[in-house]
């Protein structure tokens, strides 16, 4: 078990991380996440005892790293699949590893047929993509056999079968009762291997939950429901009925609409009542990605901005009207996918201990919404052409936008 | 426990980069390949020497004249070994497969002193025979009072500036940095500083010129320096003992 109390750490005036504590339980994939630079590596190196903290700590099995008894038989970890000399081919690489664990030679052609690298192993690593690393990089993890696993970002740079190979490794490796601790980045990926979560941001901890808990509070349920689209005046009408009986109806793109705080059985209830037919009433979850980047917009370090090419651009012939270009959803909008701030209470997301309201109540409902066509998960229930984010679109977003 | 095991990994670590044998094979190759050349040149010019010169004459510091270049060679595998670990990122996983970060440091500095002795000493060894069969009647025998200690000597200092670039580089951590002082350092202001005659007596307290005192059996003439060989080698491992330490200082302290 990983066991952080108070982690802080400061370079010069900037906090890295700050006051962080968590607990990394055994028998379990526990997901890492955060933006870049929220501190996720530094609370792995950390961890390792490679970098000091500042105050507070943290310790595997109850020992600081640095006095854990033979600590590489009992931890691995990838920091950095490009952390290895290039000269040096991958067998060599892990042999000096093991040796320097006292690990007998023969494990390492063992990991290297677990990863898969058996037939490049005398190859100088130089020439190994960024997938070949991150599979070196699993493989001195797994030198020792150890009952505590660390990975920084394990499945960037690898191809789909690789990363079906990780998720499936890392869950085998906790199902055996070890400890399994996986940084990254991206929600979807850690929603599908992750049994537990434990999300910073700027350093500090914005949630620590299961995975089942952390949807069931911060995915707001939704129903897709979609009128004739020959009779506009059919939609109008249901929009109305639905919002008389306390619903918040949002349009979609496509001409459907995103219906929360109604059962799916009223809602049919109310569109008979209107007389109004229903091409579709489907059930729909947000997806985590989402409650992810809103739990964490307020702490994003590097934000993208519109590239101005200043400098850069032909001058154009006179008489020339310089051509408009099409936006691009996401580029250049300060908080594309931030939802208008759910309601009163100024409670950015839910914490299973904070009393916000239920997830189908009120303006988060806004967020679906605002990642458009990322955010419907269920393929049954999408039509074909839902993903046009055409011009009309980004207007409606900027005059939705409260700033 | 431990430090066998980093004395086994860090040989392995050691064997498989091509870079240990470009470095060591040149500081061999030069030291002696230019060591035989200025013996030739020294043979010829021997007759139109000054008496004095013909006094002081020492056949055996002149087959080790390479060294002065071969020396560099010798700081580019030092800075290396280490500076290596930190320009890959390899020192994370090092380090934390071993916590206890002197015994890694010192097993790594063990492993590529040996291997420097070895190689240095054997360099030695061909650069005074080489030299001496140059050199032809003026030639010294290994016999000669001296000789044996120059010639061992040699393979020290080879031995001492690779430790002391394994020092100044875990201190400095980059290898371009560590190069960028060190080959500096030797190839020009040692010289300078040895040369010039206001600050020759600061220059002579440097560690290559203090080691190199070893390889010298014939004192040259009007030579006032206040120790001797031993001494001089004493001097240059002091330097290196500073090194080590600000090396390991820095490795203890600060984060990997």
């Amino acid at each position: 078990m990983i066991e952080a109390v108070g982690l802080t750490k400061r370079y010069g005036d900037k906090t890295a991380v700050y006051n962080l504590s968590f607990q990394v339980r055994p028998g379990a994939v526990t997901g890492f996440l955060g933006p870049n630079g929220s501190g996720k590596s530094t609370t792995m190196r950390m961890i390792l005892g490679l970098d000091q903290p500042t105050s507070g700590q943290v310790t595997i099995g109850g020992y600081p790293y640095r006095r854990l008894p033979n600590a590489p038989r009992q931890v691995g970890a990838l920091l950095d699949a490009k952390a290895v000399h290039g000269g040096r081919s991958a067998r060599s690489h892990l042999l000096c590893l093991a040796q320097l664990s006292g690990i007998p030679a023969r494990r390492v052609d063992e990991v290297l047929g677990v990863v898969g690298l058996q037939d490049v192993a005398k190859k100088r690593s130089k020439g190994f993509s960024l997938g070949m690393g991150q599979r070196l990089g699993i493989a001195a993890a797994l030198l020792g056999d150890p009952q505590v696993l660390l990975f920084d970002e394990p499945v960037n740079g690898l191809d789909p079968e690789g990363i079906l190979w990780v998720r499936n490794l890392m869950k085998s490796l906790a199902a055996e009762g070890r400890t399994v601790f996986v940084s990254s980045h991206l929600m979807s990926e850690m929603a599908l291997t992750a049994d537990h979560l434990i999300v910073i941001g700027r350093g500090q901890l914005l949630a620590d939950m299961s995975v089942k808990d952390f949807i069931s509070h911060n995915s707001a349920d939704f129903a897709r429901v979609r009128t004739p689209d020959t009779e506009p005046q059919q939609r109008e009408k249901l929009t109305a009925a639905l919002t008389e009986a306390g619903g918040q109806v949002l349009p979609e793109q496509d001409g459907a609409l995103r219906v929360t705080g109604l059962p799916l059985p009223r809602i049919s209830d109310l569109a008979h009542e209107a007389d109004v037919r229903l091409w579709e009433l489907s059930p729909h979850q947000a997806s985590l990605e989402e409650a992810y980047m809103r739990m964490t917009q307020g702490a994003v370090d590097y934000r993208s901005t519109i590239d101005q090419r200043a400098g850069l651009q032909q001058p154009l012939p006179p008489g020339v009207t310089p051509p408009q270009p099409m936006p691009v959803p996401g580029q250049g909008q300060s908080g594309w996918y931030a939802p208008p701030p759910p309601q009163q209470g100024g409670q950015p997301f839910a914490m299973p201990q904070a009393p916000a309201g239920a997830p189908y109540a009120g303006g988060q409902a806004a967020g679906p919404y605002a990642a458009g066509p990322a955010a419907a998960p269920n393929p049954y229930a999408q039509p074909p052409a839902a993903p046009a984010p055409a011009t009309p679109d980004t207007t409606q977003r900027t005059s939705e936008d409260p700033r | 426990m431990s430090a066998i095991q980093v004395v086994r990994s860090e040989w392995t670590k050691i064997r498989s980069v091509s870079s240990t044998v470009w470095t060591l094979g040149l500081a061999a190759v030069v030291t002696i390949a230019l060591g035989t050349l200025i013996s030739i040149l020294s043979k010829r010019e021997f007759d139109s020497l000054g008496a004095r010169e013909q006094v002081s004459f020492d056949p055996t510091f002149i087959s080790f004249a390479g060294m002065s270049l071969g020396q560099l060679a010798m700081i580019v595998f030092g800075v290396l070994v280490v500076s290596n670990e930190y320009s890959t990122g390899m020192i994370r996983t090092s380090l934390a497969a071993v916590p206890q970060r002197g015994t890694f440091l010192f097993g790594k500095v063990a492993v590529a002193t040996l291997l420097a002795f070895v190689v240095g000493l054997a360099t030695s060894f061909v650069a005074f025979f080489l030299g001496q069969a140059m050199l032809g009647e003026h030639a010294a025998s290994l016999s000669d009072r001296g000789v044996l200690r120059a010639v061992i000597g040699g393979g020290l200092y080879m031995m001492l500036i690779a430790m002391f670039s394994m020092g100044v580089a875990a201190m400095l951590r980059g290898p371009m940095l560590s190069l960028g002082i060190l080959m500096p350092f030797f190839f020009l202001i040692s010289n300078i500083l040895g040369n010039v005659s206001a600050t020759e007596k600061i220059g002579r307290y440097l560690p290559d010129q203090a080691g190199s005192k070893i390889m010298q059996v014939v004192t040259p003439f009007g030579d006032d320096t206040p120790y001797g060989p031993w001494g001089g080698l004493g001097i240059m491992v002091l330097w290196v003992m500073a090194a080590l330490v600000g090396g390991y200082a820095v490795i203890k302290k600060r984060d990997a």
